[in-house]
């Protein structure tokens, strides 16, 4: 089967691409905006920003959400800032640097026309945020504030105290709110994608679950927006919120979307560490931290001395030292690879060896607890509620965790999938970090997919569409009605011995184990088979209690981890295949003398883009070839 | 250490419901809450008994999904912290605990510990926002905004929207939801067009949905995860009879052309 | 969409619709009751001045002549509108939570505060009683028209009596501990600096009012007071 990868990037110099891209759109009429509609799956920044920018234009749009508001959407969650090279620091900033920096964060992986399109928007998502609203931090002078952050030498990060992502989201759940207002937007909450619609090679719409009645039912438009987040939860521990799932985005993979890059995650240098059997989730504390915060660990194997009873000269304070101009705010793959060498090595600490100081003593001695407290108190508090322990006068623990996936649906330059009609937007997607994302990043690409381009990019399809022309009594609708009902009523019914929990903690450490922070050849090829046996037994021993026709939080684990059993597995393929370290990524077979990532330009400059074939067929691997005009292959160094 | 947990078991919005008693004989004093209940429920299923339905999303108190009431205050006894974030360090060996779901009328139960909160959704629909399209802006260092209101904005805007205020009012009381974001967007000057039309409409809205009125008791604020303050709702009062005064009426009716 | 309609509603009735157009004039009626309250305990401690002061004072009152009535009728408009906002916001507190706690704790509200709504009926009922036991005298025994000192003693000396007025001042010191605060925060007045001082000052006025008032009932059962 043909599979179109081309990316439709627009010719002309970098500069232009995008101006030139918007000029080149084709535009629906304002009277007949009205007659399209646009589903849009997932209420975080990029959907929530995509469903209330298509209301103002016009477009009937539904939007869909898991849990029991918009306004919930794990978005929610970011801590740290968002980056917009506004250069109000006057610091040596701009569009180029923070394009550059994109593209070598990510390790020469991400499309440059992409990122350049990110880099020019972030300075428009701030004002649009500010417009509405969103208290970010200001100086004395009424101006706003900034912070630096993993990875980059400028300050461009904006921030709302240690929630930014809550007030970015809150700002885009206001607008989406004003639009269900004005009855443009329709809002669907407690409903969970089960499926997409795909009629005559084009998405036309949904499948959903109502979480409340369990009622199963077909919602069809002109055009569907997928922005269903990241599939960290694949490795059960995580610091996604328990409901994140990849159902949505694997769904349009099995109906002939193109997954891209699934082996790219990124693991988050400063969580909290695990601190038991029945731990649920992992918790980030900012990586703001490190700007003032030192990690380190015991020089010697096996330390078990208190923090305070080392002397200096017997810590270690390795990211200072083997990246003396980052230090500490080296990027979060090299950072967290750091911390994970140092506690193989035996020098980890707190219980089970696995942690690594995160200390502010020295910061309080310089700035006083004041100003420490009023830039982190609020991280500072959810530590100790955490852990029990004062991060004022004990260095914090810490732990790398799965935080991001920078894989996702393959998307062209104007975030449409290989299916025509469907858009991924946000994280969902694959495009723009590459193999890492830098801090502060996320946010801003989920905002700029979402108020920015895909209002023009869907506006664009929708130009070259006629509205409507399906009903739900289509073969196609009845078909993936049913086969989503099917679903259920067999998870319901094999009443096996273990649980979903039990099912999914299995899963979790297969990949943490074999596709985490560093992987090699072998264990990969030992993943396959134990993923594949785990999920013969899902479907014959898993037990869900209750019935289909209610609440049933069982029944939305078990769909959720039905799907992360065949995700994980394209995972480990791809990890396997890629013969290479790069980004978050990490192939222990090929790594520098001094431990770092070495990538394989030659063989391995693409993005890999995988194409279902069937449950019975493996995949096949596709290549977009990357080029790098701009920014230039090379080695990335933070030494 | 050892718990015993009484908890409201309700299968549906319309059915009755009753408090269960369960033991909990190995309870680590460094789980959270939720996960106290995840092995709770662990053991359910494992029984054949229906696990306890309850909300949670991010499990690090931001997303505002969790809470239900332990021995009668919302989110349990530790002030600022959301059930999610609740450690079992803050119980003893032995004490019996009584969970119950949020109460109010404009919170109906949908299942055991899990309320229906669309009501706060519709309070915000009704006015809780700067009506800008995409793409009307100035530059965001156009407006310089005073930090301290800059600073008092954002303590407002923390809210959650958990319902904790509710579920701690005598009266069931929306009024410190709907007034922090009244606060939050009358603080900034993007807020100021709308102050009036903002305070009519939210507060017919909180009416509409059935929430109880407030008598200054201040357990809302105590019990606020987030420390949002009371002294918003004075601020909502205010702007509340200054809009009442001089607000003009749309001509249009509310909800668009 | 949202189900109001702001648009065609007169402004009045949607004031007197909301809940805080409801607080406000619950408010505004305590500020006006709150004042008098003051004003009638200062006035009535000249009774420790002796009865010719005291007749004198009585005198005065009456001889105010239709000011006096106005004065009244304000009062009773403003104790009607407090009652009146007091039964509608009892209900709707009934209607917003029809389904009650198993178990319920309060962290911070004072019992005054939680027991406005007991607090408030009781003086009510005091305040008819009272009415008809020193100002017309149908509930007087001994009543003496025009000798409002006599009448005073007279009315005290009963034991029952003097306690109900101590038990009832007592909730009225209760209803204004946490009243006299709660309506400036009802009327929008909070500043972080100088709300916890006014919150105190508005519990002093409860206490002050409260000490005053039992102070006399106290005498005349004590023996100070006499005729």
């Amino acid at each position: 089967m043909a599979i179109n990868l081309d990316a439709k990037i627009p010719s002309g110099p970098i500069e232009q691409k995008w101006n030139k891209a918007k000029f080149e759109y084709k535009l629906v009429n304002p009277a007949n905006k009205r007659k399209y509609s646009v589903i849009v799956v997932g209420t975080g920044l990029a959907g929530g920003a995509a469903a209330a920018a298509l209301g103002e234009l016009g477009y009937n749009v539904k939007a869909f959400c898991f849990q029991d508001s918009p306004r919930r959407a794990h978005s929610i969650a970011a801590q740290g800032g968002i980056n917009a090279a506004k250069n109000y620091q006057n610091d040596g900033d701009s569009v180029y640097r923070l394009f550059y920096d994109t593209v070598k964060g990510g390790d020469f992986r991400a499309r440059e026309a992409n990122v350049y399109r990110l880099a020019e928007i972030s300075v428009n998502i701030i004002d649009q945020c500010v417009a509405q609203g969103v208290p970010f931090a200001r100086e004395y002078g009424g101006v706003l504030a900034n912070r630096s952050f993993g990875g980059a030498q400028v300050s461009r990060t904006f921030y709302a105290r240690g929630q930014t992502g809550q007030q970015l989201l809150l700002g885009c759940y206001q607008a989406l709110e004003r639009q269900i207002d004005e009855g443009r937007v329709q809002m669907y909450a407690r409903h969970e994608m089960l499926d997409v619609v795909v009629i005559d090679g084009r998405a036309r719409g949904i499948v959903t679950r109502n979480l409340v009645t369990g009622a199963i039912d077909v919602h069809l438009a002109d055009a569907v927006a997928l922005a269903t987040g990241g599939y960290g939860n694949v490795f059960y521990l995580s610091t996604n919120a328990k409901g994140s799932n990849a159902t949505a985005i694997w769904r349009a993979y099995k109906k002939g979307a193109a997954f891209a890059n699934p082996c790219f995650t990124q693991i988050h240098p400063t969580c909290i560490p695990v601190s038991g059997e029945y731990q649920s989730k992992l918790t980030l504390m900012s990586e703001s931290l490190r700007n003032d915060g030192r990690i380190w660990v015991p020089k010697k194997q096996g330390d078990t001395r208190a923090a305070a009873q080392i002397p200096e000269d017997e810590r270690d304070y390795y990211l200072e030292r083997m990246y003396p101009s980052f230090g500490n705010l080296s990027p979060r793959d090299i950072a967290s690879r750091a911390a994970k060498r140092v506690c193989d090595e035996g020098r980890g600490v707190g219980p089970g060896g696995l942690g690594v100081y995160l200390d502010f003593s020295d910061a309080i001695g310089r700035l006083g607890k004041k100003t420490i407290e009023e830039r982190y108190g609020n991280l500072f508090e959810i530590y100790e509620r955490i852990t029990g322990e004062d991060p004022y006068s004990v260095p914090m623990r810490i732990y790398p965790a799965v935080h991001y996936t920078m894989g996702g649906l393959w998307v062209d330059y104007n975030l449409e999938s290989t299916i025509p009609g469907l858009f991924v937007l946000g994280e969902a997607n694959f495009s723009d970090h590459g193999a890492n994302r830098l801090g502060a990043s996320a946010l801003m690409q989920g905002l700029a997919d979402g108020y920015f381009v895909a209002p023009y990019t869907i506006g664009n399809y929708l130009a070259g569409i006629k509205p409507g022309g399906v009903d739900e009594s289509h073969p196609e609708c009845k078909f993936a009605r049913e086969e989503a009902e099917n679903r259920v009523k067999t998870l319901l019914s094999i009443k096996g011995k273990k649980t979903v929990d039990e099912f999914h903690r299995a899963l979790g450490k297969i990949m943490w184990d074999k596709c985490g922070m560093g992987r090699n050849a072998a264990g990969l090829d030992e993943a396959l088979p134990l993923i594949q046996a785990l999920r013969e037994e899902f479907w014959q021993n898993v037990t869900v209690p209750g019935s289909g026709g209610e609440v049933n939080q069982s029944l939305e684990k078990a769909t959720r981890l039905a799907d992360f059993l065949e995700l994980g597995e394209l995972m480990v393929r791809d990890a396997r295949i890629r013969e290479e370290s790069c980004g978050g990524h990490f192939r222990e077979e090929y790594q520098t003398q001094d431990g770092e990532a070495l990538r394989d330009d030659d063989k391995f400059c693409h993005g890999a883009v995988w194409e279902y074939q069937g449950s019975e067929q493996a995949p096949v691997r596709h290549v977009e070839p990357l080029s790098f005009e701009h920014v230039h292959l090379t080695q990335r160094s933070y030494k | 250490m050892k718990l015993t947990l009484n908890i409201w078991r309700q299968k549906g919005p319309n059915h009755p419901g009753r408090m269960v008693k369960y033991e909990m004989p190995n309870v680590d004093e460094h789980m959270s809450f939720l996960e106290m209940l995840d092995v709770l429920n662990e053991d359910l299923i494992h029984k054949g008994e229906e696990p306890v339905t309850f909300e949670h999303d991010c499990r690090e108190g931001i997303c505002g999904c969790c809470g239900f009431m332990i021995n009668g205050l919302p989110h349990g006894p530790q002030r600022g912290t959301t059930v999610c974030q609740l450690h079992m360090r803050q119980f003893h060996d032995g004490e019996e605990l009584w969970i119950e779901p949020f109460r109010a009328k404009a919170f109906p139960v949908l299942k055991d510990l899990m309320v229906d909160r669309g009501s706060f959704d519709r309070i915000i629909a009704a006015g809780g926002y700067v009506s800008v399209n995409t793409g009307c802006f100035v530059d965001g260092n156009a407006i310089p905004i005073e930090k301290q209101n800059a600073e008092m904005a954002m303590d407002a805007a923390a809210c959650i929207g958990c319902g904790a205020c509710v579920a701690s009012c005598p009266n069931a009381s929306a009024s410190l939801f709907t007034a922090a974001k009244i606060a939050h967007l009358g603080l900034l000057p993007q807020g100021q067009a709308e102050r009036d039309r903002r305070a009519v409409r939210m507060v017919a809205q909180m009416m509409e949905e059935s929430f109880g009125y407030c008598t200054n008791t201040g357990e809302c604020e105590a019990l606020c995860p987030k420390g949002v303050k009371i002294e918003n709702i004075a601020r909502m009062n205010r702007d509340y009879l200054k809009a009442a005064i001089t607000y003009r009426e749309e001509s249009a009716p509310a909800g668009g052309s | 969409m949202s189900t109001i309609a702001v648009g065609g509603i007169n402004r009045t009735a949607l004031f007197y619709q909301s809940v805080i157009g409801k607080k406000v004039i619950m408010a505004v009626t305590g500020f006006i009751l709150s004042g008098f309250v003051l004003g009638h305990m200062i006035g009535n401690l000249q009774v420790f001045a002796g009865p010719e002061k005291f007749n004198a004072y009585a005198a005065f009152l009456q001889g105010l002549g239709p000011m006096l009535w106005v004065a009244r009728i304000a009062l009773l408009a403003a104790v009607g509108l407090h009652i009146a906002m007091a039964v509608q916001l009892t209900l709707l507190k009934l209607d917003a939570r029809p389904q009650a706690y198993v178990k319920k704790s309060a962290l911070v509200s004072t019992y005054a505060a939680r027991t406005m709504i007991w607090s408030g009926p009781i003086v009510a009922a005091f305040l008819i009683y009272h009415l008809l036991h020193l100002t017309t005298g149908h509930a007087h025994p001994d009543f003496k028209p025009g000798d409002v000192y006599a009448n005073f003693i007279t009315g005290f000396k009963n034991p029952a009596v003097a306690l109900f007025y101590m038990v009832a001042n007592i909730l009225l010191a209760f209803h204004l501990y946490h009243g006299v605060w709660s309506m400036f925060q009802s009327l929008g007045v909070s500043h972080p600096r100088y709300t916890p001082i006014l919150k105190r000052l508005a519990q002093l006025y409860g206490i002050v009012i409260g000490l005053g008032n039992v102070a006399m009932p106290m005498a005349v059962l004590t023996g100070i007071l006499t005729l």
